[in-house]
């Protein structure tokens, strides 16, 4: 019996409102007069896809053979004004991670898993390395509002280009690096002094509005002679009117990420009060795309939370083209792995609670510039297990989608699900389990 | 598309007076053809240099003209222009004669980038490395998030100039508006004229020998008559570098 059950048989009860995670979260705001930073995504249970479930086929619907009949994975992203789509065997990205938040062999190992998985992976904030371009089969290069390390030549490296508005994390907010991870490499690449605790704008510099990034998007095509896909991603907030403003800005493709997408270092005010559930996301993007007559000839790719083949399988089904992930490809190349519990415990943290990725100590050696810790991150092995991963993920949503009698993941429809609780019906926009009833859709 | 007026002598009238040229050069006329064919040639310089001299005709202010350069060519544009203008330049020295729309040179990495009249807010944005020199004013946001490149602004700069510049040097012959240098990190501000308000962690810094050579190299490259000393330099006074609690009310 622990202490707190202790406590508990003792007659003592803890406040709903005051409970401890708050208690300590105010006698640490005491102590130390700054508000608490830190990686990973938002940790409070909101409604998500574990509340949304296939109905399988059966007598009236036809399933496809599990292990035998094909089931498409293939999408090409891109399709509307690139001269050169990107062709990936899989709908499951690698989302954009900077250099800098992750130590180069974390980057490099990336793209390596998804060149084995025949995926893209992404840039970050900072720049693209070499190691990460040498890896990468297809790289997306990030254009952010602080525009470190951006440059042309790079540009026209690039096999597409994602102007980031916003991220899951933390919508309306910049990104951010502080000093202990602006090593000399890092700060050579964003141009900063070594040590600052780094805070990107929020706020792209020279564009201000959805006109203006017509425009910008229009130069970024001139400067790569309309080549290469331009992806949007924007945090869920008020998805509906983004996704329509992005369509309209000129984008290929839209990545939307909801409120649990991870970051390297935010505020933890702002991890957890910002944004919208990626389920509650998805509907409102795909409504905005079909009215302009753009789903399918658009493509989204949604990302925020996304840990298995049924939740890939879920966002197909909501009208996704293909879904990226960042935490679970960190966790695949082991992070919080319980094998470092002795280091975790250390730096005051422990496997499976870790997510201290601004401090740069990571005992994996992922989200770290620390050169030492940096080599405990083997990037062919690492690789090797994001590929692993990457590919249970397809072969999951593959089952599911047999199981629905879809030869494609794009054939999957928001028909083939119903939700478990009456709030993940409202977002998702499907029946609740048992009923015919989508509320806020159609009467009960 | 049919190219108009290419490999012809030409005598233009620039601002006050007449420049004569009687160069062979390569003329592209935007009434006739699209700035992305415009561009395309441009480009392909990069792949094969085979003209040095290129005159643009007609701009109209249309956006994205001459972006994405990558050779030493020379790009006169006769007329305005609009959003982007000589966007991620390197190495060409382009001419904009007349008034330039937002985000001239924005990302430029090298090369000079010339502007006779006024520029549009968000001149030189984030760029990287070589020489801008505007005539006239330019608006808000000179040099926002500068991360290299050398501006010379004749006459003045609006408001939120130099917000969160990092590296090179801004100089501005005349007045800057509200905020110039807010969150700045290493870039060097000489003003001669006022300043409406400094933005946070911007201070005005003593003007040492090392200053005063450094500015005058500036006014020279840009052809500038003026003297260093009359300049007052802004810099960055390096409280924000690190979060600290005192700080708070300017986070």
């Amino acid at each position: 019996m622990s202490n707190n059950d202790k406590k508990y048989e003792n007659g003592l009860r803890e406040s709903a409102t005051f409970d401890r995670k708050t208690i300590d979260d105010i006698q640490r705001a005491a102590d130390t007069g700054i508000y608490d930073i830190r990686g990973f995504g938002a940790k409070r249970k909101v409604p998500h896809f574990d509340d949304l479930l296939f109905l399988g086929a059966s007598m009236s619907r036809y399933p496809l053979e599990g292990y035998r009949e094909k089931c498409n994975t293939k999408v090409t992203l891109g399709t509307r004004f690139a001269k050169n789509p990107i062709e990936l065997d899989i709908p499951v990205t690698i989302a954009g991670m900077s250099f800098g938040a992750l130590s180069a062999n974390a980057k490099e190992a990336l793209g390596r898993g998804a060149s084995i998985a025949g995926t893209s992976t992404t840039t970050g904030d900072g720049g693209m390395t070499p190691e990460e371009r040498g890896q990468s089969k297809n790289l997306v290069y990030q254009y952010l509002p602080s525009r470190y390390g951006m440059n042309p030549d790079d540009l026209r490296k690039a096999d597409a280009i994602e102007i980031v508005l916003g991220q899951g994390a933390k919508p309306g907010g910049g990104g951010m690096l502080l000093g202990q991870k602006v090593t000399e490499r890092v700060a050579g690449m964003r141009t900063l002094p070594i040590g600052v605790d780094q805070r990107s704008a929020c706020r792209h510099p020279d564009w201000t509005g959805p006109d203006d990034l017509a425009i910008k998007i229009l130069e970024l095509r001139e400067i790569t002679d309309w080549k290469v896909p331009i992806y949007i991603k924007v945090g869920a907030t008020r998805t509906y009117y983004d996704v329509k403003l992005a369509v309209k800005a000129g984008a290929d493709v839209i990545v939307v990420d909801g409120m649990q997408g991870g970051t390297a270092a935010t505020q933890e005010v702002f991890i957890e009060h910002v944004g919208i559930p990626t389920l509650a996301a998805i509907p409102q993007a795909v409504q905005a795309l079909k009215e302009m007559g753009m789903h399918r000839k658009v493509q989204l790719i949604v990302s925020g939370g996304i840990r298995n083949g049924a939740d890939i399988a879920k966002c197909m089904a909501l009208g996704a083209d293909a879904v990226a992930i960042g935490t679970a490809a960190l966790v695949a190349l082991g992070c919080n792995d319980p094998k470092w519990e002795e280091e975790y415990n250390k730096i005051g943290s422990a496997a499976g609670f870790y997510d201290d990725y601004q401090d740069g100590k990571d005992p994996a050696g992922i989200s770290t510039q620390d050169p030492e810790l940096s080599k405990r991150m083997d990037p062919v092995a690492g690789g090797r297990r994001l590929a692993n991963f990457l590919s249970v993920l397809t072969m999951e949503a593959q089952t599911l989608a047999r199981a629905c009698g879809k030869s494609d993941l794009r054939n999957l429809e928001p028909e083939d699900l119903v939700a478990l609780t009456i709030e993940a019906s409202a977002m998702a926009r499907v029946p609740l389990a048992g009923t015919s009833w989508i509320p806020g859709q159609t009467g009960f | 598309m049919q190219r108009s007026g290419s490999q012809k002598q030409q005598n233009y009238m620039f601002g006050n007076g007449t420049v004569t040229r009687g160069l062979t050069m390569k003329t592209i006329d935007l009434a006739v053809q699209s700035v992305t064919d415009l561009n395309r040639e441009l480009h392909a310089q990069a792949d094969k240099l085979n003209e040095k001299d290129w005159f643009v005709e007609n701009p109209k202010g249309q956006h994205n003209i001459a972006v994405g350069l990558d050779e030493e060519i020379s790009v006169d544009i006769k007329g305005p222009t609009g959003y982007y203008a000589a966007g991620m330049n390197k190495k060409a020295t382009v001419t904009i004669h007349g008034n330039a729309g937002q985000g001239v040179a924005e990302n430029m990495m090298s090369g000079k980038v010339h502007v006779t009249g006024n520029a549009s807010q968000c001149a030189g944005a984030t760029a990287h490395g070589g020489l801008l020199v505007i005539d006239g004013d330019a608006g808000a946001r000179c040099g926002i998030s500068m991360k290299g490149i050398d501006i010379v602004v004749k006459g003045s700069i609006g408001h939120m100039s130099c917000f969160m510049g990092q590296a090179g040097n801004l100089v501005v012959c005349g007045d800057a508006g509200e905020t110039l240098g807010d969150s700045l990190y290493e870039v060097h501000i000489y003003v001669k004229g006022s300043v409406d308000s400094l933005g946070a962690d911007c201070i005005e810094k003593e003007m040492r020998q090392e200053h005063i050579d450094e500015l005058q190299g500036l006014l020279d490259a840009a052809g500038v008559d003026d003297e260093p000393s009359l300049f007052k330099r802004y810099g960055s006074a390096r409280q924000l570098y690190n979060f600290q609690v005192d700080n708070a009310s300017a986070y």
